[in-house]
């Protein structure tokens, strides 16, 4: 679990065309077709949760507590409470793809727009928005979402407000790396010289170009913070019971991991999946994104 | 070099103010009231007025911020809410516990990414290597609390190897034996993520020193495989290695957290969980505030090592 950005390569010397994404290049890389397939495949399972789980995820069936996986009726068995850990695990998907996905989305705009800021403005306001940043950095990543979280009312709303404010330093720092590359290339230059107000050449020029490699950090900062969302759900400050959720159907198993491990075991699974398949996603895009790898 | 150190000290002042003001806003953003906490549900509205003006919470907020300030710098962090204890006398021996698993697992990376990454690198493209390599990626997206429990599950439950929770067992002599045992999986469990990452990096530094002419150069003129790894590769790969060791240190901090959870180990984690149910704000503030602190120190020794190693950054 790394946050660290991967290394920019050097900004595009030409500006942004749609036509450099190589989509070609993505659809034969097959480790980032499967993980596209099964990150589908897991919002299609959360989205359609109501017509493919055969129970609703709190219904309880107090004769069939701890049914091992198998059990006719119940594919992957049932917990302490007798409920459908199929049902559980299909309705879980729904809070833990979101608090992975949106949180990333949120910070990703806010920390482009203040990195771009930052980054094309320069001097006070650059020294202004980096050092407020710098704070945020201060804090190991974990710490400051429990503090918020723990601190606030626990919800949903919260995890996702929470895991937002942790991410923004990060894309807000590559995004002012990025930016101050682009920068200093000649269309800038051109652009300014055409007489572009500085609003329409960061829109038309900087943004698309320095979008790549927020999109390819955005999205392996989804696989990580499915994990760091689970981690808050597991300590009780995300979704409230009954709600079904990766991380707090994890917390629920742990109290009858002797008698039931599978209460356990299979959230943790889709977790783990869910995680790795947005990390192949995020290093297929990079591969398709960037004009300069993979072509040879 | 004493330049160096203390322009980077100095420079830790203004972010840990921006730290302080941080963990106050958040503590202010709090919803509910201490003094119905403290006085109960059936305290009359005189009674609050009064224990508010005791405390100090009718001072505007910059003013309240100061004395806070004031007070944490001087040592004095508090009461705890909820048992009435000096926060400090909480705070520091729970600390100690967690530099202890922190620095174990820190080791427990080390060992791992040192040694796993350079025979991936030196046998690149082998099968080792990408066993190792696909390893990495898995361990990179385990939910640490996740894996916790399936240790716990295998090593504790059905083996019966190690124990389950807690520090020191409650029948046996609290020795550095009984410590070490309890100490296994917690550390497994912080390290593996970091080690994943730092097994990457090693490998990836490495290769990338391999292809530099120098090397080639000095392949060519003969000299021996472990002069050449020693002087003129490992040496070039250390400081991204050192730089991707700090920053997991600063990982393995925030990950200690959790782990604390699962294991019931005595340390900060478990401490900020607890005070965090029990809205123990104090606690939480202080606790907050000495992780971040001893954040910041990391990343100020990381950046001093770095430059004891790659003289190339003394002027910069």
């Amino acid at each position: 679990m790394d946050a660290t950005p991967t290394t920019l390569t050097a900004p595009p010397t030409r500006p942004f065309r749609l036509r450099h994404w190589r989509l070609a290049a993505f659809a034969r890389d097959r480790g980032a077709v499967l993980a596209t397939l099964v990150l589908l495949a897991v919002a299609a399972g959360a989205l359609f949760a109501p017509w493919l789980a055969g129970h609703r995820p709190d219904e309880a069936d107090n004769l069939l507590r701890f049914a091992p996986p198998g059990t006719p009726g119940y594919l992957l068995g049932t917990d302490q409470q007798g409920r459908d850990m199929v049902a559980r695990l299909l309705w879980g998907g729904r809070v833990s793809l979101l608090v992975g996905v949106v949180p990333t989305l949120c910070a990703s705009a806010i920390g482009l727009a203040l990195g771009m800021l930052a980054g094309y403005a320069r001097g006070f306001v650059d020294q202004i928005v980096m050092r407020s940043l710098d704070v945020l950095f201060a804090f190991p990543m974990v710490l400051l979402a429990i503090a918020i979280a723990g601190v606030l009312t626990p919800g949903v709303g919260t995890e996702i407000v929470s895991i937002t404010i942790v991410l923004i330093p990060y894309v807000g720092r590559l995004a002012r790396t990025a930016t101050l590359g682009v920068v200093s290339m000649p269309y800038i230059e051109a652009a300014r010289a055409a007489g572009g107000s500085p609003l329409s050449i960061v829109l038309r020029y900087v943004l698309p170009n320095v979008f790549s490699p927020i999109i390819v950090y955005a999205t392996t900062l989804m696989g990580l913070m499915i994990v760091v969302g689970s981690g808050l759900s597991f300590l009780g400050l995300g979704v409230q019971p009954p709600t079904a959720d990766w991380g707090a159907m994890v917390a629920d198993g742990r109290i009858v991991l002797r008698r039931a491990p599978h209460v356990t075991v299979l959230p943790g699974l889709l977790i783990l999946v869910a995680s790795l398949a947005f990390n192949f996603l995020g290093d297929g895009l990079r591969d398709a994104l960037d004009p300069r790898t993979g072509r040879r | 070099m004493g330049g160096f150190v203390g322009n980077r000290l100095l420079g830790v002042l203004p972010v840990m103010f921006g730290v302080a003001v941080v963990i106050f806003v958040l503590m202010h953003l709090a919803p509910g009231d201490v003094t119905s906490v403290l006085l109960g549900p059936q305290a009359t509205e005189a009674a609050k007025i009064e224990l508010r003006h005791a405390l100090g919470l009718d001072l505007p907020l910059p003013l309240q911020f100061g004395k806070w300030l004031l007070r944490t710098a001087s040592g004095d962090l508090g009461t705890s809410i909820a048992t009435q204890l000096p926060v400090a006398s909480l705070v520091f021996p729970r600390f100690l516990n967690t530099l202890l698993l922190t620095f174990s697992s820190l080791l427990l990376a080390i060992v791992i990414g040192y040694s796993v990454g350079l025979f991936a690198a030196l046998r690149a493209r082998s099968a080792f290597d990408r066993v190792t390599m696909s390893l990495t990626l898995i361990a990179g997206s385990t939910p640490p609390f996740w894996l916790g429990l399936i240790l716990v599950l295998l090593f504790a439950i059905r083996m019966r190897w190690l124990p389950v929770s807690g520090m020191v067992d409650m029948a046996g002599d609290g020795g550095a034996l009984d410590v070490l045992r309890h100490l296994v999986l917690p550390t497994i469990t912080t390290a593996l993520g970091p080690a994943a990452i730092i097994t990457r990096m090693v490998r990836s530094s490495v290769r990338e020193a391999l292809d530099r002419p120098h090397v080639r150069v000095a392949r060519a003129k003969g000299l021996r495989r472990s002069t050449l790894l020693r002087r003129h590769v490992i040496l070039n790969a250390l400081p991204a290695i050192m730089t991707i060791t700090g920053l997991q240190l600063g990982y393995l901090m925030g990950g200690a957290l959790l782990t604390e959870v699962v294991f019931a180990w005595p340390g900060l984690g478990a401490l900020l969980y607890d005070s965090i149910t029990a809205r123990d704000l104090p606690v939480v503030q202080a606790t907050a505030l000495l992780i971040a602190l001893s954040f910041v120190l990391v990343n100020i020794a990381v950046d001093f090592i770095n430059v004891l190693l790659d003289p190339r950054l003394r002027d910069a």
